[in-house]
């Protein structure tokens, strides 16, 4: 009988194709306009993606030395975008400070990117915390543009692989941030 | 069994058809004295015949008009309940929406604010709602507009008696000759009728495709549909916003870096100025503040051509330039760049002379650009100013000086300043109308002796390659529309039974016009004019 197979049992079936075919693009359309509609306020860059790669100069460290995202592969990076005059900037600073000598001999590099108009202020707010991580001046807004940053600070976790692991928007307590460091360290 | 045999032809017809698809014999065996019901031509909607798998269930539901109608009146009434209050992008951004609603509107705004009324319109529901209305109409679309395409293609043109009997148009006629059906179908033809022949019969057809409109009309709304949802790729849609200071090269934000404008001047005039302006003086006068009348950026877009690592330096070649003016944008690659707002008077640099304590007498002067401020200033007299510290926008906190935000709209400064050979600064604390000396032991003094100001521009960027697709869709909408309303569906049936001679007519809207032409076709003729069968039911109810 399967051979010869009533012709109303086909038309059933490619019925059945039909429908079902036009219903999961329907719904595929729908899924898609509901998770955009959902990540629409969410443009920055976000967790599980892979960290967009940037050079910046090295504001603390040997002259016109610059420092490349993609060379620290390897390692966990701690990326806080931050300003001088963001006073929750300002108040994370000595915890990120007190913190850094500890977390890297653990393999985890600390990367502030400042996002101030001019290298002066930031001189000053550098000299004045004694700031051991390296801080990077982002003067053409270009990283800030790419991680596409709204509130100051932002925080970035990455892991050693270069995947964000973990974004945190505001201000940071020593606890949590003792927390997320945790997070990439490196496994071997 | 799922099919429905005809008893005047045998036909096996789906479950649902109420005319034979193949004789036109009425099915609809408990109706038998009414007019029939041509909606679909009678074919059997297909949803509506037996179900059983899950895909058919949720065909079904969607196929349903009821379904679709219930949809379309959520979605009317939650429209019009979001447009009771503002939406939170139309109230102040210095309050929280929380309070603000149940400041402004009680409790009947707290209740608004919680059931998410306040972001109706971009909220989840909402547009699950509306694709959902899209799926609907699709479906139904689908499910009627096949099956009557069917039964208008392939229509016979012989059909039952019944059938013509119970037409709103009908009449039944004796004696006739064969030459009187010729001149009948003549006259037809000059209505612009379509004849087709069977054995005798005659089915005369004109305006078949209004009866495609509402679908060509959902298919419209359907590109419509797909157009705004391509908003949500950002190589279709930008809308974004920079501020760009006069002097300054900026990334133009939605472009991945990839171009830049640099704000060469930014002009702004004021009604008055001009001596035609003459006119307006009385209106002037009685406003108390300075009435723009043209803003203006002059700028240049570059493109990165430097395909290096982000936060390099880039490599901008000039792409155009032009002034950007309100409603004239400067357009490129497919962006429009809009003139939006302005910030006026932004200090860009400030120059200090240098005196003793005691006497006005210049002994040097010195510029610090608030671009690129230096931290030695190295005078002709051999003196240095050391920039100790600066705050680009000056404010005065629990914790001491500090700057509220990176641009020098209220600078303040701290010089040291070192007299030849000295190795131990005198202190001073600048900021505008302040000059403070720490220690009240200076012999040196830094006045501020003039500055440099600069406007920002406030400019909008857009891009929406999905206009096109939202027109096309929405001109298609307007076909289906026009071809459903203007035009009509009409037919004529001849139908020759022995002795007698059948004719009914039939059209899909506007009777009165159908009427009108049944009267002209026929009036040169021996047949008289067909009886409106409905109107003589109602004749005959009331009797």
């Amino acid at each position: 009988m399967s051979t010869n197979p009533n012709p109303r049992d086909k038309k059933k079936r490619n019925r059945l194709i039909y429908r079902s075919v036009i219903l999961i693009i329907l719904f595929a359309a729908l899924l898609f306009a509901v998770i955009s509609n959902i990540t629409k306020e969410e443009e920055a860059v976000q967790i599980g993606e892979e960290a967009p790669n940037f050079q910046l100069v090295h504001l603390n460290g040997e002259e016109n030395q610059t420092v490349r995202l993609s060379d620290l592969r390897g390692k966990g990076v701690m990326l806080n975008f931050w300003a001088t005059y963001c006073e929750p900037c300002e108040r994370e600073m000595p915890y990120m400070e007190s913190l850094y000598p500890l977390y890297k001999e653990k393999g985890v590099e600390i990367v502030a990117i400042s996002v101030d108009a001019t290298e002066f202020v930031v001189q000053q707010f550098m000299d004045k915390y004694n700031l051991t991580f390296p801080i990077l001046h982002d003067k053409k807004s270009q990283v800030m543009d790419a991680y596409r940053i709204k509130p100051l600070p932002t925080t970035y976790f990455i892991d050693e692989n270069g995947i964000i692991v973990e974004r945190v928007l505001g201000e940071l307590s020593l606890e949590r941030l003792d927390g997320y460091l945790q997070q990439i360290v490196p496994s071997q | 069994m799922n099919v429905l045999k005809c008893d005047a032809c045998g036909y096996e017809n789906s479950v649902g058809t109420t005319i034979c698809n193949k004789c036109g014999n009425p099915l609809d065996r408990n109706k038998q004295n009414e007019l029939l019901n041509m909606r679909y031509d009678g074919r059997s909607i297909r949803s509506k015949s037996k179900n059983k798998t899950i895909v058919d269930k949720i065909w079904n539901f969607f196929s349903s008009v009821k379904v679709g109608v219930s949809l379309i009146a959520i979605a009317l009434v939650a429209s019009a309940i979001g447009t009771i209050f503002p939406q939170k992008m139309y109230i102040p951004t210095t309050v929280s929406p929380a309070e603000h609603y149940r400041e402004e509107y009680g409790i009947v705004g707290q209740i608004y604010y919680q059931l998410g009324f306040h972001e109706l319109y971009s909220s989840t529901w909402y547009m699950i709602l509306i694709a959902l209305i899209g799926m609907s109409i699709f479906i139904v679309s689908l499910d009627r507009g096949i099956p009557l395409y069917r039964a208008l293609t392939k229509q016979n043109p012989i059909r039952h008696v019944r059938f013509l009997e119970r037409q709103k148009l009908f009449g039944k006629y004796n004696n006739y000759k064969q030459s009187d059906v010729e001149k009948l179908v003549g006259n037809i033809k000059k209505s612009r009728y379509k004849i087709y022949e069977k054995d005798g019969h005659i089915l005369a057809e004109k305006g078949r495709f209004s009866r495609w409109g509402p679908y060509v009309n959902h298919t419209g709304l359907i590109i419509f549909l797909v157009g705004t949802l391509l908003r949500f790729f950002p190589s279709m849609y930008v809308d974004e916003f920079v501020w760009v200071r006069e002097g300054e090269t900026a990334i133009i934000p939605g472009t991945h870096q990839e171009y830049y404008i640099e704000n060469l001047q930014f002009t702004l005039e004021f009604y008055g100025e001009d001596p035609e302006d003459e006119k307006f003086q009385q209106v002037l006068e009685q406003e108390n503040s300075a009435i723009p009348k043209h803003f203006e950026t002059k700028a240049i877009i570059y493109q990165n051509v430097a395909e290096d690592v982000i936060g390099t330096e880039p490599q901008l070649e000039e792409v155009t330039r032009g002034g950007i003016i309100v409603n004239e944008p400067l357009q490129f690659a497919d962006l429009s760049i809009y003139q939006n707002s302005y910030q006026l008077n932004e200090f860009s640099s400030m120059s200090f002379t240098l005196h003793t304590t005691d006497s006005e007498e210049e002994l040097a002067q010195f510029t610090v650009d608030f671009s690129n401020p230096n931290s030695v200033y190295e005078l002709d007299n051999g003196f240095r100013i050391e920039l100790n510290n600066y705050y680009p926008d000056y404010v005065l906190d629990d914790d001491g000086p500090r700057s509220q935000s990176n641009y020098p709209r209220n600078p303040a400064f701290v010089f040291f300043v070192y007299p030849p050979g000295e190795e131990e600064p005198e202190r001073n604390f600048l900021s505008i109308g302040q000059n403070i000396d720490p220690t009240n032991e200076n012999q040196y003094k830094l006045s501020l002796k003039g500055f440099d100001m600069r406007e920002v521009s406030g400019l909008k960027v857009k891009k929406d390659l999905t206009l096109p697709v939202l027109g096309i869709g929405a001109f298609i909408f307007m076909i289906g529309v026009v071809q459903g309303m203007y035009w009509q569906h009409r037919r004529i049936w001849i139908h020759p039974k022995g002795e007698e001679l059948y004719i009914a007519g039939h059209t899909n809207k506007n009777w009165f016009g159908m009427t009108n032409e049944c009267k002209k076709i026929m009036e040169d003729t021996p047949f008289s004019m067909l009886n409106d069968q409905e109107k003589e039911n109602q004749e005959n109810d009331y009797t």
